[in-house]
């Protein structure tokens, strides 16, 4: 991909420039424009991520790792290269270290049923923490209906942090895996990971890292984290849906059995037997999403192409801005506020239920989420049903976040 | 300015029903109870009923907590089931199931209608249409002693 000439301003973020490239955001809602705060859940997609996966399904798509034909080698190369793109995102040592998947949630099963599968016994333990999402617990939960695993929770305190000796103090004889998210999509918290991982090795236990949310506002690098597992979605990075990556350590995908079985997974199939290919494609049975593969490595260039930093900062001068406001409204309060924390706010407004804020603030062009963002276990921890949740990404406003504070205040008068 | 579909959903009646809930508690000599489960915000319902002779509804409450539209959805079904055949109750319930959605509810006698139109504001807000029917949902679980109910 070539970068885009906007991106050339360097130590500075201009997120009224960046908005451009989101062919949605001129959108209306309701006749209002609107005001998309719903990123933690799934972000927008800028043009030259369409235009790639446009460009590449008309020119160069066809079938990957099959044909002879010219169409095929082209299709591959995109598709190869693409991994390429995430292994420099992530700063893999290998790309053998990257299987693509269908999102994060795959990423995570398949870490579940192929390396933690065939090791784990009744009673061995799995770490985790409360505020992770489903997609970090459920398949978790497999293990313990399947095989007797215990699920081991660390708390996180009442502003949200998670304590790394928490973390390390549960890690026992009978541990066998600790999975961690590294940005709480609830929260914001970012897990403190250098710390945790290097705990766990010293007892020589392997870290999975749900970096859904984390990748997204946190440079990443695996290499120098020495996690062995690292989770990433597409449809939450600017990117396609229907493709995420996991990353894993050579040494431990090469010890795992795969996952899926079908087509490419395979070095030989007869009658009597199977052997199978080498990571990645061992991982990577049946045709995989190869458009969207294209989407995501172009995703990561326009992420990339700005300066990380100016962009993290222009987000937690959003949060900032929100958190402020909500703080000063006695009707409100902020769940999660360990400082540090990504650019999600979570909240409960008294009075007034999150669904209900959630129907008014859509009126009003304002797109948050209300529920339990599939975080139960956490809702639990802190006795709430539901919050309601404005998740920033590069493209908003402080004029947005003003929309969203006016549009509460509409919403007190309305309920409360 | 006040969208008007906006202003239709949340009536002051509904806020009232919402804010000041009727039959709510436990009711001690239920003879049937339900536990409604809605997946998608995790609010829980559970509405309890004291069926007697001629499968009357002699008193029925129920407890949870909810949005605005579920607990008024639940408080106003109270108010009206109560004294009611269960075969009553459950044409009523199918009627307001309709008019939620926008259908036919021509199964409501007149008299219902007066007092169930509120909800129809709901029309105008899919997605919050299972708020509303969560309550319905459950009580016909507990009248039949099933599973817990999903407001589908």
């Amino acid at each position: 991909m070539t970068a885009q000439p906007k991106t050339i301003q360097a130590a500075t973020f201009d997120p009224v420039l960046a908005r451009a490239d989101f062919p949605i955001l001129s959108r209306e809602v309701y006749g209002k424009p609107l005001v998309y705060l719903d990123n933690a859940a799934s972000a927008q997609k800028p043009r030259q991520v369409l235009d790639a996966m446009e460009r590449f399904a008309t020119g160069e798509y066809a079938n990957v790792h099959r044909g002879v034909h010219y169409l095929s080698a082209a299709a591959t190369g995109r598709y190869e290269a693409a991994r390429e793109t995430v292994r420099k995102f992530l700063n893999a040592k290998h790309e053998d270290e990257i299987v693509f998947t269908k999102g994060g949630t795959e990423a995570i099963n398949l870490v579940a049923s192929s390396y933690l599968g065939p090791r784990i016994e009744a009673g061995d333990e799995i770490v985790l923490s409360v505020m992770e999402h489903h997609s970090n617990i459920v398949p978790w939960h497999f293990l313990r209906e399947r095989h007797g695993a215990v699920l081991k929770w660390i708390d996180v305190a009442d502003d949200g942090s998670l304590d790394a000796e928490a973390v390390a103090a549960a890690i026992g004889p009978k541990t066998k895996m600790v999975a961690l998210t590294h940005m709480s999509n609830v929260l914001g918290t970012v897990t403190p990971l250098h710390e945790i991982i290097a705990n766990a090795h010293t007892s020589g236990i392997p870290v999975l890292v749900d970096g859904c949310q984390g990748a997204v506002h946190e440079l990443v690098d695996v290499q120098d984290l020495n996690v062995d597992f690292y989770v990433i979605t597409g449809h939450k990075l600017y990117g396609p849906t229907g493709i995420g990556a996991l990353y894993g350590k050579r040494v431990l995908l090469k010890g795992m059995r795969p996952y899926n079985g079908g087509g490419e997974m395979i070095r030989e199939v007869t009658r009597d037997l199977v052997t199978y290919a080498d990571p990645p494609m061992r991982f990577e049975a049946g045709t995989p999403p190869i458009i969207e593969s294209v989407g995501l490595a172009a995703a990561i260039d326009y992420l990339s192409s700005f300066d990380r930093e100016a962009v993290a900062a222009h987000e937690h001068r959003l949060l900032a801005r929100a958190t402020a406001a909500l703080e000063d409204l006695n009707w409100v309060k902020i769940v999660g506020t360990t400082p540090g924390k990504g650019a999600i706010l979570s909240f409960e407004t008294e009075g007034m239920h999150a669904h209900d804020l959630a129907t008014i603030l859509d009126r009003e062009g304002v797109a948050v989420r209300a529920g339990h963002h599939c975080a139960q276990p956490l809702m639990e921890r802190f006795g709430v049903a539901s919050t309601t949740r404005a998740s920033f990404a590069l493209y908003n406003t402080l004029d947005e976040v003003d929309v969203l504070i006016a549009a509460l205040h509409k919403a007190r008068k309305i309920l409360g | 300015m006040m969208d008007e579909s906006l202003r239709e959903l949340y009536q002051e009646v509904i806020l009232d029903h919402s804010r000041h809930p009727r039959h709510f508690g436990v009711l001690a000599d239920a003879n049937h109870v339900g536990e409604g489960h809605n997946p998608l915000c995790g609010d829980r319902v559970k509405v309890y009923l004291h069926v007697g002779a001629g499968d009357k509804i002699d008193d029925i409450s129920f407890e949870g907590k909810g949005c605005a539209i579920s607990q008024a959805s639940a408080s106003m079904m109270t108010d009206l089931v109560k004294g009611r055949s269960i075969a009553e109750a459950e044409k009523l319930m199918g009627g307001f199931l309709h008019l939620v959605k926008g259908e036919d509810a021509s199964a409501i006698g007149a008299d219902d209608r007066e007092h169930l139109d509120v909800m129809a504001g709901v029309q105008a807000f899919p997605m919050r249409v299972k708020c509303a029917t969560l309550a319905w949902h459950t009580m016909k679980s507990a009248l039949e002693g099933g599973n817990p109910a999903k407001s589908e």
